[in-house]
């Protein structure tokens, strides 16, 4: 379909294509470091904070300081001051697709209108109470469902949803089994 | 021994290279490990098949003569077809000579063998891009207890135990092997990451046939930003047949093959797959809607509808709703692992420093940044049909031109130009 002015889903797809360019000649620079640190208030209430990350080879700073309220509802005889912890981690794939589907639209030239997505994450609580060991603790599956205007045909749409999960670090994240070390200082 | 140019290897992509040099009168040699298409000799499961027809195997100044063009040859004919190639064109060719060591001289290249050393100012290196299997590395995690093989040792189902068999891999060999292995009662579990589905006939017509008539298997890789992921992509899902059946993972769960994500990693004897099954299913069957898209409008530019059927479209891929995400690997159910996760080149004979960091030789289309020095046979090396027999020909014609202009010092002929 034919737009009459430039596609702009506010992503710099020239920067993205250079930094592809530029770090797989430099694979060193493309090491990066997540952080986030987190502080205990009380019951099952905390703070995550994120500030500082390593990449391009030195330290980087998020231009501000970001927290994160996590605690879990009444029905768990919490004071629910934020999301649950799952909660979080639907919002961060929910967030790291829909980047993905900006991008992705922006790079195939297809100009987006509207964005939403509605994420359910199901889950035998009998797993986290230890009722039952045959019960996992994490989901038992989780549903993304996209409502997406744009102007593309059905199928455009659906290749751009797909190429966001197959470009998508929390897809990657909770598909695909990762090493995990908690040790105590 | 000297010489203008050593060819290295004997199958379709050396012996098309030959027979471009010849018609140049460049002078030339094709050393031979063992013998002419020693790979489909003895790399080959017993019941492949090309999965290109007879018609489309065209090298230069060579093709089918036979009375079944639409026909699929085993390894055999196709062994034999590579013969006759060599025997028509006179190449010349030095078998049983294995090359030890290529190496940069003054005067151009130093090519040595167990049967003598040739001085060369130009190295075509055609020695095949399925050398070595890529086994990842979590293979080493597997209980000792099961039998692994990759598949270029896979050569037909009585080399493995009874029960249960996990396919690691969904292109052409990893969907074929399992059809075979499934059908000769070791029940099959498929591990499907990234593959390529296409139906072996699209409106009663051979996709082959489609996709040389519209342009895609000339598609040039100067066409592509990212050559990297397409050199990369795992082989279509095609099989030569009789019966011309499509061998896509429907294929599969319509005998009871079970599909499961792609294996991603192998704790405590405990195989953990990736939940990504739906979403790999999604990206194969909207590519290949994409494919049938453009024949279909190739077909009405042409004005081929009416004498084709008319267009439709194939069932999505079906997968069970929640498909297992781990499979105890002691548990006795699987009992042999079959790793169809690819092959690569062994370029390991080769002295000259023209390696990425991956180990693969930089190239453009096949000229290698050392001059004189070119690659040939490997996927997509100047157009989609690279790895196919039938791209050997347009393939060598450019590269014997480059090489044409090197010699007699014209300069480099433009690279990156579509011809």
């Amino acid at each position: 379909m034919e737009t009459t002015t430039p596609v702009d889903n506010g992503v710099n797809v020239d920067a993205l294509l250079e930094a592809r360019e530029a770090l797989s000649e430099a694979p060193e620079a493309a090491q990066f470091q997540w952080r986030a640190t987190c502080e205990w208030i009380k019951g099952t209430h905390s703070r995550s904070t994120v500030e500082g990350f390593f990449g391009l080879g030195e330290e980087q700073q998020h231009k501000s300081r970001f927290t994160f309220e996590a605690d879990h509802p009444e029905v768990f005889a919490s004071e629910d001051h934020g999301a649950t912890p799952v909660e979080l981690v639907l919002a961060g794939l929910a967030s790291c697709l829909t980047a993905g589907v900006a991008s992705v639209a922006q790079m195939r030239d297809i100009q987006l209108r509207s964005v939403s997505a509605t994420l359910e994450g199901g889950m035998d609580i009998q797993g986290i109470l230890g009722i039952d060991s045959d019960v996992r603790n994490g989901f038992d599956g989780i549903k993304v469902t996209y409502d997406i205007d744009a102007d593309a045909t059905p199928e455009e749409i659906r290749a751009v949803v797909a190429q966001s999960q197959k470009r998508s670090a929390v897809y990657d994240v909770i598909t695909n089994p990762t090493n995990v070390s908690v040790e105590v200082k | 021994m000297r010489t203008t140019t050593v060819i290295i290897g004997a199958g379709h992509a050396g012996l098309a290279m030959s027979r471009c040099l010849a018609d140049r009168s460049i002078d030339h040699v094709v050393l031979e490990r063992r013998e002419v298409a020693n790979s489909w000799k003895t790399e080959r499961w017993d019941s492949l098949r090309l999965l290109t027809p007879n018609w489309q195997s065209r090298l230069p100044g060579f093709g089918y003569e036979g009375d079944d063009p639409d026909g699929y040859r085993d390894m055999p004919e196709t062994i034999a077809f590579i013969e006759r190639y060599a025997e028509v064109i006179s190449a010349p060719v030095e078998t049983h000579t294995t090359v030890t060591s290529v190496r940069s001289v003054d005067e151009g290249y130093e090519v040595t063998t167990d049967r003598g050393v040739w001085s060369a100012r130009t190295v075509v290196i055609a020695s095949g891009a399925c050398n070595l299997p890529n086994v990842p590395a979590l293979a080493d995690l597997v209980p000792p207890e099961i039998a692994t093989l990759p598949a270029l040792e896979y050569c037909n189902p009585d080399q493995l135990d009874e029960g249960g068999v996990m396919v690691v891999g969904a292109s052409a060999t990893g969907t074929q092997i399992a059809a075979e292995i499934h059908r000769s009662g070791r029940p099959v579990t498929i591990s499907v990451g990234e593959h390529v589905r296409v139906p072996r006939v699209y409106r009663g017509v051979d996709i082959k046939w489609w996709m040389d008539r519209c342009g895609v298997l000339d598609e040039h890789y100067t066409e592509y930003d990212n050559l990297e992921r397409v050199r990369n992509l795992p082989s279509p899902q095609l099989a030569g047949s009789d019966d011309r059946r499509t061998v896509d993972l429907n294929s599969l769960t319509d005998i009871d093959v079970k599909l499961i994500g792609r294996l991603a990693g192998i704790n405590n004897g405990n195989a953990q797959f990736s939940g990504s099954l739906p979403n790999q299913c999604e990206l194969s069957d909207l590519k290949m809607n994409r494919l049938l898209d453009r024949i279909d409008e190739w077909a009405t530019e042409n004005g081929l509808d009416e004498t084709v059927e008319p267009p439709h479209r194939f069932e999505p891929t079906k997968f069970e709703a929640s498909p297992p995400l781990s499979l105890d690997l002691t548990s006795g159910e699987i009992r042999t692992i079959v790793w169809a996760t690819g092959f690569r080149p062994d370029h390991s004979w080769l002295d000259v420093p023209v390696f990425d960091r991956k180990g693969r030789i930089r190239h453009d289309g096949g000229v290698v940044e050392a001059p004189g020095l070119y690659l040939m046979g490997i996927p997509f090396l100047r157009r989609r049909k690279s790895s196919l027999i039938d791209g050997a020909g347009d393939d060598a014609r450019d590269l014997s031109a480059h090489l044409a202009s090197f010699l007699t010092g014209d300069g480099y002929a433009p690279q990156s130009t579509k011809t």
